[in-house]
């Protein structure tokens, strides 16, 4: 078995003290793609940002032994970026190198080389001096996905890269998700089509708040947990206080 | 009248006229790109905002300068301007309130105060200067405040380019590969406030921030690239002052609404004409195959 890579122990995210997500371990291997899927407000959104440390865990612990927020490539659910802004594709794309150009220095030649291969790699070969406000949503989450190439990052986050986009595009670039994986990259990725998590995804996680089941997809995936996420996400009390399982221990 | 004596006689004519050009020219070398990128970030609203907290600030220097003192005056309205920017990043990091709102309740607060403040020890015409600018009586050592403050936001622009944009077009992108976004964001604030400082003094608090909207959303209508939207938003903002100085000598009108006006028209102008205007909807042109 590979190394653990990221590990969760009863971990409580909450905003305010709303717990978005509560008691959920298992652990994330490295070389593992691992789909997480689950209704809306579910927390999978939450479980992301808590597993790159951009949001404090509440309780419990998420243990990344030697990981630093570099060693994640993210694209956040619907980016808020704004499409209007006036930046040209290769711009985009070249962003992704930042851990080499940084802030000040010069932009390599190789850089470029290399965006330029990241742009014909999602299909967009000679799109670079194009304005990004000139392209569709679909055209623009290639290049968001060039920018992850170029990136290089150990760990794939990916939170919900599909949604709203074409199938032609979908397919294209989940053969690029295929392909990190191969390379022996991490990936963790929200998804909401449930064949594309059977068909490429080993392992899921499905939240419903909490973990319902965490491990090989056919598992996790059987329909008596679907429907048991499906009844938690129905019954979810918003204005719920004490956690029973806290209130046990108290 | 030759077309020489409409625009160049006044200006060889009249050394206060040389000067409120030369400090137009400088404030629209500055402004125009700091006014772009805070059209991009949505915080047009914030400079507005901002160019009225800098009022207490500056009337505060009026107070204990006695008079119009061009370093005091200064110098109070950058410590109030930069404590709104910091204070006003505070509450809207830790209420749910937007930056935009935040900024909003801060305006009339600080216009009042401003307003109050100079009009405990100031005369209606000391009031008038300090809303509405002195471009005319501007003097060798407003010039250099403003000239300063030109090559400074030109440098500091030229140097800190990428990670600013970087952090205006994509924040989030930013903080996650560890790029520091905040202080690139505090060093944008910085450059907004001392160059409604340099405006504050030609163009009075009500207009301060006419110099760098107006050009900006120009630019907006022309520009398709970054680069292109700075150089047409300066090039906007010194036409602007010229003709505006130009029309408020023969006409014997205020000289700062008339810069601010000349820049509406610009506005108005390049709104039918511009290739996103009005005009080229209406009269559209074959496509081009595929
Ligand atoms: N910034 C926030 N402040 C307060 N509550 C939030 C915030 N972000 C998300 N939530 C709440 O946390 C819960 C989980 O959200 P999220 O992780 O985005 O769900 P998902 O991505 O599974 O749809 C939701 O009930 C949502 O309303
Ligand atoms: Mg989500």
């Amino acid at each position: 078995m590979k190394q653990p890579l990221i590990e969760l122990q009863d971990v409580t995210v909450a905003y305010a003290r709303h717990p978005a997500l509560h008691h959920v371990s298992g652990t994330f291997r490295e070389g593992s793609m691992t789909a997480i899927t689950g209704p809306n407000g579910a927390g999978k959104s939450t479980l992301l940002k808590a597993i790159m440390g951009e949001l404090p865990v509440a309780e419990g612990t998420i243990k990344r032994p030697g990981l630093t927020a570099r060693d994640f490539g993210y694209l956040p659910q619907a980016a808020e970026i704004d499409r209007q802004f006036p930046m040209s594709v290769a711009d985009t794309v070249m962003l992704g190198a930042w851990r080499r150009s940084g802030a000040f220095r010069r932009i390599d030649p190789d850089v470029k080389a290399k965006a330029r291969k990241a742009l014909s790699a999602v299909g967009l070969e000679g799109f670079g001096g194009r304005i990004i406000g000139s392209l569709s949503s679909g055209q623009f989450q290639r290049v968001l996905f060039a920018r992850l190439l170029l990136q290089d990052a150990k760990i794939i986050v990916l939170d919900e890269p599909f949604t709203a986009i074409d199938a032609r595009t979908t397919r294209d670039l989940l053969d690029i998700v295929c392909r990190w994986h191969k390379e022996g990259r991490t990936i963790i990725a929200v998804l909401h089509d449930f064949d594309q998590v059977r068909a490429h995804f080993p392992e899921t996680l499905l939240l419903a708040r909490e973990a319902i089941d965490w491990g090989p997809t056919s598992v996790a995936m059987s329909s008596r947990n679907l429907l048991r996420a499906r009844a938690m996400a129905e019954s979810w009390d918003e204005g719920a206080e004490v956690c029973e399982k806290d209130a046990a221990v108290a | 009248m030759t077309l020489h004596a409409i625009f160049i006689s006044p200006f060889v004519d009249y050394g206060f006229m040389r000067r409120a050009l030369v400090a137009c020219f400088a404030l629209a070398l500055g402004s125009g790109p700091v006014g772009v990128l805070l059209m991009l970030r949505r915080m047009s609203l914030v400079g507005d905002a901002m160019s009225h907290a800098i009022l207490p600030g500056a009337a505060i220097g009026f107070l204990i300068a006695g008079g119009l003192s061009l370093p005091a005056m200064g110098f109070g309205g950058l410590v109030a301007g930069l404590s709104i920017a910091l204070l006003s990043g505070v509450i809207s990091r830790t209420t749910s309130l937007r930056e935009d709102a935040s900024f909003a309740s801060f305006y009339l607060t600080s216009l009042a105060l401003g307003v109050l403040i100079v009009s405990l020890r100031g005369s209606n015409i000391d009031l008038l200067h300090v809303l509405f600018g002195t471009i005319l009586a501007i003097d060798a050592n407003a010039l250099y405040l403003v000239g300063g403050i030109a090559s400074l936001t030109i440098i500091a622009l030229a140097v800190v380019y990428r990670p600013l944009v970087a952090e205006c077009f994509d924040p989030e992108f930013l903080r996650a590969v560890g790029g520091r976004g905040s202080l690139f964001h505090f060093l944008f604030l910085l450059l907004v406030v001392i160059n409604l400082v340099a405006s504050f003094e030609a163009l009075g608090t009500l207009m301060a921030v006419g110099l760098m909207m107006l050009p900006a959303a120009v630019a907006r209508l022309w520009a398709q690239s970054l680069p292109t939207m700075f150089a047409v938003a300066a090039a906007t903002a010194v036409v602007s002052g010229y003709l505006g100085l130009v029309a408020s000598f023969h006409f014997a009108v205020a000289s700062g609404p008339t810069i601010i006006l000349t820049a509406s028209c610009i506005y108005g102008v390049s709104l039918i004409l511009s290739p996103s205007g009005m005009a080229r909807r209406l009269y559209s042109r074959p496509h081009l195959k595929a």
